[in-house]
């Protein structure tokens, strides 16, 4: 095009726009679920063994339909299973009269093209329907990232004691430099601990070391175990399900909760798709992660969110992934993790799918310092969307696991984290923590706030500790030795937890009085109002509580000085005004006395001299009334007009809204109207008495000038009400109308 | 049999059933025992017995893989993280041979008695090697 239209050139600069958006390609895999190669649902069972399978014989099988009909499907039920109509399986999920275990008992007989061909027939309210009713535990968590670029040690158990304290269930860490991994896990153990007991912490990374972190008692969860939904991307990715299943074990035989990885695109991008769509694959993944007897999973795309997103249908379809997860009896951490779009608007919108309708874990990191420092490359929400967050909890009554805090608290609760990592370094002989350092990490924000450590001596020490014999029993004896007894005994309470095997259960977290809380114990009995997780007692009283939310009356304290306006006083009652030559100015009830400044903070006092100066500039006289009877601008213009010589008057409330009317007009009509009064300024208020005084002697008027400020409205809403509230209590229906005399001052 | 409502969670319900490895019961695992020395990292460890308790409930609770994953990890509480990773990587494509595999399942079950755990295994070799996941020797390259 030649000219440009310049609307269209705002547009393509916008937030959204930065993001990609391509069309379906069946072929390469990219498309959500409705791809021309996937299969038709079906199965065959002969002799209690799975032999055909989504239209695939058994000798046909790759590994991972091998893996499924092996470990995933109950061939028990399998044909009756599959024998339901898809569509009837997709009613029996928002249907309030199917508690949830059974459609989870009926499910364990399908194939991964039928759950396909199941949640297809959804829409995303459905879906979101669906999912509040099937997620394992009954009430809601999230999940925090807690990293940092200068890996930190103060600044890590500073956040993570924060994110602890705002009420994260599970915090996660990783490294930017491997060697890290024993000092970094240490860190958030100890400093989630002592922000609240009984956060579960993990770090992510690579096997050999993440076992060694288990054995040494630094981690209680595991979520690396990812899973994808094709045999080539599974080689690709250097394992099998047989390898990734031992592995499973091998984790919890250490007494850590294990959670698989996996998520839409992910096949597509390392460019093994098959032709097949993104849901198919990841119903194959989440069936084999049900197999190898994981409680749960990681997904909704996690770090490929971007590359669903550029298709059509991606979000509904990263929702049905969480919903199949669901259905098949896994706890979900439902993403919300990585970079899902640059603009705000479009990840808020793909939020509310899991924050509504509620999820083991809303997140699956949230990243709880910000993003800039996030070492996993997350952050789609962050520390600075705190605040957010709570007050659309707050908005809706929803839980999304995390609590509004205060300052106060938390500075406190990174003191107690930055304090007790100082004692540990200091106890066991790591290289020393300063004051300087704890004080830089409880109140600051990001690592650019941290002084530089000597990274080549953390990092021996680090290698040093791993590969020594001192374990988590050396850190609770040095915890208790340096004097954070409470913190040491938290964090015997987790290995004691981890002795139990209590949260190796299905989406299990453990409460801050340590009690495990998984779908065994807190189960989801959703089945409709009334039923299911509620936001209410205690908990709603905690979120409702944002530290930004005022007491009514402190929104209007500064509107009243206590002191009546001096120069205001009642002369008697007020008669009607024999001479053409006066603009009566009626006040509402509280005037300079009740209320003494308006909405937008200007005195009384200042407001009458000027509207005094605008009538007496066109050499006529104000003559100044106070209304009792009402606090209704409309009709305490109307009263003055009754009384005015001219027959015009100017009607006032004590927040500062003003009209200009005259004598015969009916109460609800005027001549001008100034509803917004924050838009008007000294110089306005002049200018409407001379507009009122012009209109009195029958001179042609220009109206009064003023700004546009949309935002007014929204600032002023509270604020508006409790000042109307005071002057209407102000209203005394028998007292008659006042003649004023207004002195101002010199 | 174990019954999900009334015995879980074992910290709270069944402490007594719950130990550590060297015999303590959970609620004598104390501050001061650790401080003193009394306590160390080996009495830390989760044990067979209370994983395979963890594997009937979620058995009885519905759970039949998770309850088959847990009992696996009640056969590997003894196996050290050398071995872990050493069947591990075994299992990993074009790592081992048919034979190495077939020997670390033995090793499992008769050192470690980790019989499901080496079935499981054992089940899937004929995958592995109609898929030829096994390792690839020089001379069958040709």
């Amino acid at each position: 095009m030649e000219k440009r239209s310049r609307r269209f050139a705002l547009l393509a600069d916008r937030e959204v726009n930065r993001d990609s958006f391509i069309e379906e390609w069946a072929d390469a895999g990219l498309t959500i679920m409705d791809s021309p190669n996937d299969p038709k649902p079906g199965i065959c069972v002969r002799d209690g063994r799975i032999v055909e399978m989504d239209g695939r014989t058994e000798d046909r099988f790759d590994m991972i339909d091998r893996f499924i009909a092996d470990h995933a499907i109950d061939p028990v039920i399998a044909e009756a299973s599959m024998a339901v109509d898809s569509l009837e399986y997709a009613r029996m999920l928002v249907d309030i009269h199917v508690p949830r275990h059974k459609i989870v008992r009926m499910l364990e007989g399908v194939t991964p093209a039928k759950l396909v061909d199941i949640v297809r027939h959804l829409n995303v309210v459905e879906m979101m329907m669906a999912l509040q009713k099937l997620r394992v535990r009954r009430t809601t968590a999230n999940q925090a990232h807690v990293t940092n670029r200068k890996e930190h040690p103060a600044l890590l158990a500073a956040d993570a004691a924060e994110a602890a304290w705002r009420g994260f269930a599970e915090e996660e860490t990783t490294v930017a430099v491997s060697r890290s991994a024993p000092f970094n896990a240490l860190s958030i153990l100890v400093g989630s601990q002592a922000g609240r007991g009984g956060v579960l912490t993990q770090c992510a990374v690579e096997e050999a070391m993440s076992l060694k972190l288990a054995m040494k008692g630094f981690t209680s969860y595991a979520e690396t175990l990812s899973v994808y939904g094709t045999e080539a991307t599974f080689t690709d990715g250097d394992d099998t399900p047989w390898s990734k299943a031992f592995l499973a074990s091998a984790y919890a035989g250490r007494g850590v909760k294990i959670r698989f990885t996996s998520g839409t695109g992910s096949e597509a991008l390392m460019g093994h798709a098959e032709g097949k769509s993104m849901l198919y694959l990841e119903a194959r993944c989440l069936m084999l992660v049900k197999g190898s007897g994981s409680q749960g999973v990681q997904n909704g795309s996690i770090s490929c969110i971007a590359l669903p997103e550029s298709l059509p249908g991606g979000v509904r379809g990263v929702l049905a992934e969480n919903l199949i997860a669901t259905m098949l009896g896994l706890e979900v951490a439902s993403g919300n993790d990585a970079m899902a779009s640059h603009s705000d608007i479009r990840k808020t919108a793909k939020l509310m799918l899991q924050l509504l309708p509620g999820t083991d874990f809303i997140t699956s990191g949230y990243s709880s310092m910000p993003r800039k420092d996030n070492l996993f490359g997350g952050g789609d929400f962050d520390a600075e969307d705190f605040d957010d967050w709570t007050v659309v909890q707050r908005d809706m009554q929803v839980d999304g696991g995390i609590a509004p805090a205060t300052e106060e608290e938390v500075v406190a609760a990174r003191m107690r984290g930055a304090r007790a990592i100082q004692t540990v370094y200091a106890e066991l002989g790591f290289p020393s923590i300063t004051d300087e350092e704890v004080n830089a990490a409880v109140y600051g924000h990001a690592s650019e706030d941290m002084p530089d450590r000597d990274r080549v001596a953390d990092l021996a020490a680090a290698e040093a500790f791993l590969n020594g014999p001192q374990t988590i029993v050396n850190v609770i004896a040095a915890l208790a030795r340096g004097g954070c007894p409470d913190v040491a005994e938290r964090l015997l309470e987790m290995q004691k937890q981890r002795l139990s095997g209590d949260y190796l259960q299905p989406a299990a977290i453990i409460t801050e009085r340590f009690e495990p809380l998984s779908g065994v114990n807190d189960p989801n009995d959703y089945v409709g109002p009334g039923s299911g997780y509620r936001v209410d007692g205690e908990r709603w009283e905690r979120l409702k509580r944002i530290p930004q939310a005022r007491k009514p009356d402190e929104v209007i304290r500064s509107t009243t000085s206590g002191q009546p306006l001096k120069g205001l006083k009642s002369k008697g009652p007020a008669q009607p005004g024999p001479t053409p030559g006066e603009v009566v100015v009626a006040l509402g009830p509280a005037f300079g006395t009740a209320i003494t400044e308006t909405l937008s903070g200007i005195p009384h006092e200042t407001i009458l001299q000027a509207l005094v100066e605008g009538i007496e500039t066109e050499g006529l006289v104000a003559r100044i009334v106070k209304v009792f009877q009402t606090s209704d601008c409309g009709f305490i213009g109307w009263h003055g007009a009754q009384l005015s010589g001219s027959g015009i008057a100017i009607g006032m409330q004590s927040k500062g809204t003003i009209l200009i009317t005259k004598k015969g007009l009916n109460p609800l009509n005027n001549l001008e109207l100034f509803g917004m009064s924050p838009n008007l300024t000294v110089e306005s208020y002049r200018t409407i008495g001379r507009n009122a005084a012009r209109y009195a002697k029958g001179l042609p008027v220009s109206p009064v000038p003023s700004m546009i400020d949309n935002m007014a409205r929204l600032r002023y809403i509270v604020k508006t009400t409790l000042m109307h509230r005071r002057e209407t209590e102000c209203v005394r229906a028998d007292a008659p109308i006042r003649e004023m005399e207004f002195v101002p001052r010199a | 049999m174990l019954d999900p409502q009334k015995d879980y969670p074992l910290s709270q319900k069944h402490p007594e059933w719950v130990s550590t490895p060297s015999g303590i019961p959970l609620n004598e695992v104390s501050l001061d025992r650790v401080v003193s020395g009394e306590i160390d990292a080996g009495d830390l460890r989760i044990t067979p017995e209370t994983l395979r308790r963890q594997a009937d409930i979620a058995e009885a609770a519905g759970q039949r893989a998770l309850a088959g994953n847990l009992r696996r990890a009640a056969e590997l509480t003894g196996v050290p993280n050398e071995k872990i990773l050493a069947v591990y990587n075994a299992l990993r494509p074009h790592r081992a041979t048919r034979q190495e595999v077939e020997a670390l399942c033995t090793e499992l079950e008769q050192v470690y008695h980790a019989s499901e755990t080496a079935a499981f295994i054992r089940s899937a070799l004929p995958l592995y090697e109609e898929k030829h996941l096994f390792k690839r020797l020089k001379q069958e390259d040709k």
